[in-house]
């Protein structure tokens, strides 16, 4: 491919630089030449970095796994919008078509007081596996596995249940949200389960866990904005924080 | 107990609290629409309300207590939140979160200085050029002291401000008290939103239609 490929385009890189959790971080300048509009987004971060190695520059940290949207790792928040802001779509997924040549693109990590900084643009989200921790789960004996038809549940009841299992825990709705709440990933897990006939029996105990681990490891309160829904790559709904809510309203009933 | 320190407790606090405050403030725009009645309308509303004796007060403790609870929680929540994102992005795109839902503990600031002030106005009468006297019945002349107060650019100005604020305050908070309380599905969100700011729109409108019809001289024959 020659540099004067006119599909590829020459971008502007802000990014978020910290050398460790306690040190001082600031948004560099970098150059992103040659840019092709099918590289993904994080391919394009790898070009950047190949060409920091050489020069001796300490390339930019980042969280990836999958590069196929359902792992949950990357986590970058591009232009002011976790993962880029094309709906549905995890940041390993956005691709540099989305761009256009001259670009100045902004990359900062999650920012949240329970998301410290790791380095650079990765960030230790353990919290979210503390709340999990603190309930999302069925605590019964498993046994060997179950015969798939061995508890019905409804279509309705199952396909719920479903979409809100679709969360892959990436935080993008605690880096959205402006009181940095964790309220949708919570939620999300707490409706999977107390719909579910394996979960219902747990369902007063795990909302009350998993909402006093949430304050506990310093998210801050929802205050429905609905930004979190708008942020997230899996476009889980609110309506599992309406559900949370019924379920903490109903377990202060009992 | 537990709902006191919860994140979702405290929520459900504020939601009802609030919601409460919202329902009263119906009922107040609906008494305040006999003023369009004349001097009779709204002087033998107020003189009905007073002679209520105790319950008067036993009502305007409930509306303290439901006041000071929503305040409260409302301070402290905003505090807890904003520690939980203390360093704020460079660039920050706000996609679903509105105005009138990221200036909430500002609303409710600017509401609560002017129901200070309002109580001061019409209700201590402490504030001063506050017109006090008796119509032909020997009842309070509340139409008087309203309209000749509302005659004031000034006065109206701060009343049709603080319902700005109440309306944006409100257009955030119906729909998010319906959210809160769990009665929400993603079926129901619009409709229960554009609902939330229909009333708040009713009642930024049944508000201010009075200071400005006064000053537009509407009322004066």
């Amino acid at each position: 491919m020659s540099d004067h490929n006119s599909n590829t385009m020459n971008l502007t890189l802000q990014v978020w630089r910290q050398k460790g959790p306690n040190a001082p971080g600031k948004l560099e300048t970098y150059e992103a030449k040659h840019v092709s509009p099918d590289m993904s987004f994080l391919e394009m971060l790898d070009e950047v970095n190949e060409t920091l190695i050489k020069k001796g520059v300490d390339p930019i940290a980042f969280d990836h796994d999958c590069r196929e949207g359902i792992c949950g790792m990357c986590s970058q928040v591009v232009n002011g919008v976790p993962h880029g802001g094309q709906d549905r779509t995890t940041v390993c997924q956005l691709h540099m078509r989305s761009f256009k040549d001259g670009d100045t693109i902004f990359i900062e990590p999650w920012r949240a007081r329970a998301f410290p900084v790791i380095k650079d643009l990765a960030v230790d989200r353990s919290a979210l596996d503390t709340i999990i921790q603190a309930g999302g789960y069925v605590s019964c004996h498993t046994g060997g596995v179950a015969d798939g038809n061995a508890i019905l549940i409804p279509k309705p009841e199952a396909d719920y249940a479903m979409d809100a299992a679709e969360c892959i825990g990436c935080g993008a709705c605690v880096a959205g949200c402006p009181n940095g709440s964790a309220m949708l990933f919570t939620s999300a897990k707490v409706a999977q389960l107390a719909v579910l006939p394996q979960g219902k029996a747990e369902a007063a105990t795990r909302v009350n866990a998993m909402t006093e681990a949430l304050k506990e490891c310093g998210f801050g309160n929802c205050t429905n904005h609905y930004e979190c829904q708008a942020s997230c790559p899996k476009g889980i709904n609110v309506k599992f924080i309406a559900k949370l809510n019924r379920e903490y309203l109903k377990a202060i009933a009992n | 107990m537990q709902i006191l320190k919860s994140a979702v407790g405290r929520k459900v606090l504020m939601a009802i609290t609030g919601q409460s405050m919202v329902l009263f403030a119906v009922v107040h725009m609906l008494g305040n629409s006999s003023i369009f009645v004349g001097p009779d309308g709204i002087n033998a509303y107020a003189k009905h309300l007073h002679d209520l004796g105790a319950l008067v007060w036993l009502f305007r403790a409930g509306l303290f207590a439901l006041a000071a609870i929503h305040i409260f929680y409302a301070i402290q929540l905003t505090l807890e939140n904003s520690a939980a994102n203390p360093a704020g992005y460079a660039v920050k795109k706000q996609i679903k979160a509105t105005f009138a839902s990221s200036t909430m503990i500002w609303t409710g600031v600017v509401i609560m200085a002017f129901i200070v002030y309002h109580l001061l106005h019409f209700t201590a009468r402490l504030t001063p050029g506050v017109v006090q006297g008796v119509d032909a019945l020997g009842r309070f002349d509340v139409f008087t002291m309203v309209v000749s107060a509302f005659k004031n650019f000034g006065t109206s100005a701060i009343y049709v401000i603080a319902m700005a604020a109440l309306f944006l305050h409100l257009s955030h908070g119906i729909q998010s008290f319906f959210q809160t309380m769990g009665w929400n599905t993603d079926k129901t969100q619009c409709t229960i939103s554009a609902i939330g700011k229909a009333v708040a729109f009713i009642l930024l409108a049944g508000y201010v239609v009075i200071p400005l019809s006064i000053l537009a001289s509407a009322l004066i024959k």
